[in-house]
């Protein structure tokens, strides 16, 4: 932690003297780690995207702890960098205290509201395509139980959940749907071994279909599904190559869309809630070569068709964060 | 519950106590010798990762298997100097051990492989096989016995009965052989093997090594079972091992027992999050906290008083 106190310092000090007036954006991963195949690796792809396009650079620092997370907030913004990102819903008290500090920075923050003139908040209707990898489930399995696992025990992850489980139940009212979370401290996101056990209990349980929203413990749920016959299904990033052949679909969340926006916005950062749902693309199934065989054309026509009627408000898919229970379960 | 969940949920059980037995043990030769070593978990993260690397770059377990217990012998050893030779605190080097090993492991995995500290996912020969014991398949038809014989006592990777044999085997060495008796007594009373002219470092040194090797083993089952090594994919089994261990009051059957409950508890935890008693529901999280509500209850009060070898924890010197 030393070290990143250095390297922070030392990047301070480069920034300072290289003209801060250029004001180059800059991002915030959160702990998973910038290359944690899902959800930060994903906010990485974005800003490398709008690096490749327009040749700028950018700034970008991975936390260590949660105590760093004010001090590189405020670092950065003290250095001139705008606009600041940060991927991950743990930075909101930072930021509350930060976005009023500095006034002429605009910040974007992922997945959660922070209330504040200069702050953009970007979240994602999880639940929605969440819906439709449960309508994919439904039609993949051939009796009437699928299965959950996932990560920390927080509402955020429930939404996921609870989006599967009406998704599924659209299609098969009477089924059942097993719910699992790893656990309640963070070190449930880093636990595949547990991850595996869930899984095999699921499918002794008769699930046929695991939906993973579990950050490195979906790996070991990944595996252990392609080792027990069972169809898994990825998240956040698309991980269905991870498992080819096994894994149904990935509930896809486009954090790389809403990074790669917020940077080619620049200093004009629009701010404001920005809601990234299936009509936007900031959810949705991933299909590519290595799950083609698995979906089945009524399975993708039931899929578009839960897709439209949600983007069209026919279906109104129940947010768990909203009232935190679900109808489906 | 019927028959053959029971047979399931011990299954479970035994894969997820395989670990913990492995570096319970561990633990024991090294305390045993007076070596408090906390560091458990740090040498566990250390052989899963490089079990993990080394099985995915040579595609073979085995392969991986020594370099999973290279890696955390050599830990052991960094131990062993900071705490017998230099004369440390035994409680800080583990710690720091735990440190080196969560910051290391992602910082050369990411160098090597540029997957953010993971590992390639093992497939093939990269992992363990399930044995199938002989007549297995025409047991299962037997009832009762059938199954448990089937599922339960076969199938289970070649690490997880080396833990099992690892269990009289240590006891015969720690009770039975000169070594374990000279072990026991580095651990009680240094001095008093020092004056029969047995090298106390020597002997501290010793079990560190066979503490390495276990941990070894314990670390690549973890890699084994799921493919591939994630940060800190441990998640705190090394110090359930310690708690298992005072739980066992540092005797190798104990281990097994101490280690088999907390599988089990875990096993439970996963299959039922949450348990129905009529109108009242047992809320999951009180089931994933069971393993650790137990430990305090059951230290408090029924396993008596769990006294540790009584040089533990001091490093030697000798009177000038």
């Amino acid at each position: 932690m030393t070290l990143k106190t250095t390297f922070l310092g030392a990047a301070a000090a480069l920034a300072l003297t290289s003209g801060a007036a250029l004001a180059d954006p800059a991002i915030i991963f959160d702990l998973g780690g910038k290359f944690d195949k899902s959800f930060n690796e994903s906010s990485y792809n974005g800003a490398e995207r709008w690096k490749a396009e327009t040749g700028g650079s950018y700034r970008d620092v991975e936390l260590q702890s949660d105590a760093q997370r004010e001090q590189a907030l405020r670092r950065f913004a003290e250095n001139g960098f705008n606009p600041i990102i940060m991927a991950g819903f743990s930075f909101a008290t930072a930021l509350e205290t930060v976005a009023a500090d500095f006034p002429d920075t605009k910040f974007a923050i992922i997945d959660m509201v922070v209330d504040a003139p200069n702050v953009r908040s970007v979240v994602f209707n999880e639940h929605e395509g969440s819906y439709v990898v449960g309508v994919a489930a439904a039609y993949a399995a051939e009796g009437d139980t699928v299965s959950f696992v996932g990560g920390m025990d927080i509402p955020l992850i429930s939404k996921f959940a609870c989006g599967y489980a009406q998704g599924f139940k659209s299609v098969k009212p009477e089924g059942n749907v097993i719910v699992n979370m790893t656990g309640t401290t963070p070190a449930a996101w880093n636990d595949p071994v547990k991850g595996g056990e869930l899984t095999r209990a699921q499918k002794a349980a008769g699930s046929e279909v695991v939906f993973a929203a579990a950050g490195g413990t979906g790996l070991g749920v990944l595996q252990t599904a392609a080792d027990e016959g069972m169809l898994s299904i990825g998240v956040d990033s698309n991980q269905n190559y991870l498992q080819p052949g096994h894994v149904l679909t990935s509930m896809v969340k486009r954090v790389d869309n809403a990074v790669y926006d917020a940077f080619m916005q620049g200093e004009d950062l629009e701010t404001g809630i920005f809601v990234m749902g299936l009509a936007n693309d900031g959810v949705g199934a991933a299909i590519d070569e290595y799950n083609e065989a698995l979906i089945t054309p009524e399975m993708k026509a039931a899929m578009d068709d839960a897709t439209a009627k949600i983007v069209s408000g026919e279906v109104v898919v129940h947010d768990y964060m909203s009232d935190e229970t679900c109808p489906a379960y | 519950m019927d028959y053959l969940t029971i047979i399931q949920i011990l299954d479970s059980a035994l894969r997820l106590a395989t670990p913990l037995l492995l570096t319970c043990l561990a633990g024991l030769f090294s305390e045993r010798a007076g070596v408090v070593d906390i560091g458990l978990e740090g040498k566990l993260l250390a052989a899963a990762f490089l079990a993990g690397a080394a099985a995915a770059v040579t595609g073979s377990i085995w392969i991986g298997l020594l370099a999973g217990i290279a890696g955390s012998l050599a830990f052991s050893m960094l131990h062993g100097l900071a705490s017998i030779t230099f004369k440390g605190d035994q409680l800080i080097s583990g710690v720091a051990l735990n440190f080196l090993a969560a910051g290391l492991t992602v910082v050369i995995g990411q160098s090597w492989f540029q997957l953010g500290g993971r590992t390639p996912s093992l497939s093939g020969n990269g992992r363990f096989e399930g044995w199938d014991l002989p007549f297995a398949d025409a047991m299962a038809k037997i009832p009762v016995i059938g199954p448990a014989y089937d599922e339960l006592i076969s199938g289970h990777t070649t690490l997880t009965y080396l833990a099992l044999l690892a269990v009289p085997l240590s006891w015969w060495v720690l009770y039975r052989s000169r070594f374990g008796l000279r072990l026991r007594a580095v651990g009680e009373n240094p001095s008093a093997v020092d004056t029969a002219g047995i090298s106390v470092v020597k002997l501290r040194y010793a079990a560190l090594v066979i503490a390495g090797v276990l941990c070894g083993l314990a670390g690549t089952y973890l890699a084994s079972l799921a493919a591939g090594f994630v940060k800190d994919m441990s998640a705190g089994r090394g110090y359930i091992a310690l708690a298992a261990l005072i739980f066992a009051k540092w005797r190798p059957w104990y281990a097994l027992w101490a280690t088999l409950l907390f599988g089990l508890l875990e096993a439970i935890g996963n299959r039922y999050q949450s348990i129905a008693l009529g109108d009242f529901v047992i809320p999951v999280q009180f089931m994933q906290a069971l393993p650790y509500i137990l430990t305090v209850i059951i230290l408090a009060g029924f396993v008596g008083k769990a006294i540790p070898p009584r040089a533990s924890g001091q490093s030697y010197v000798k009177e000038r």
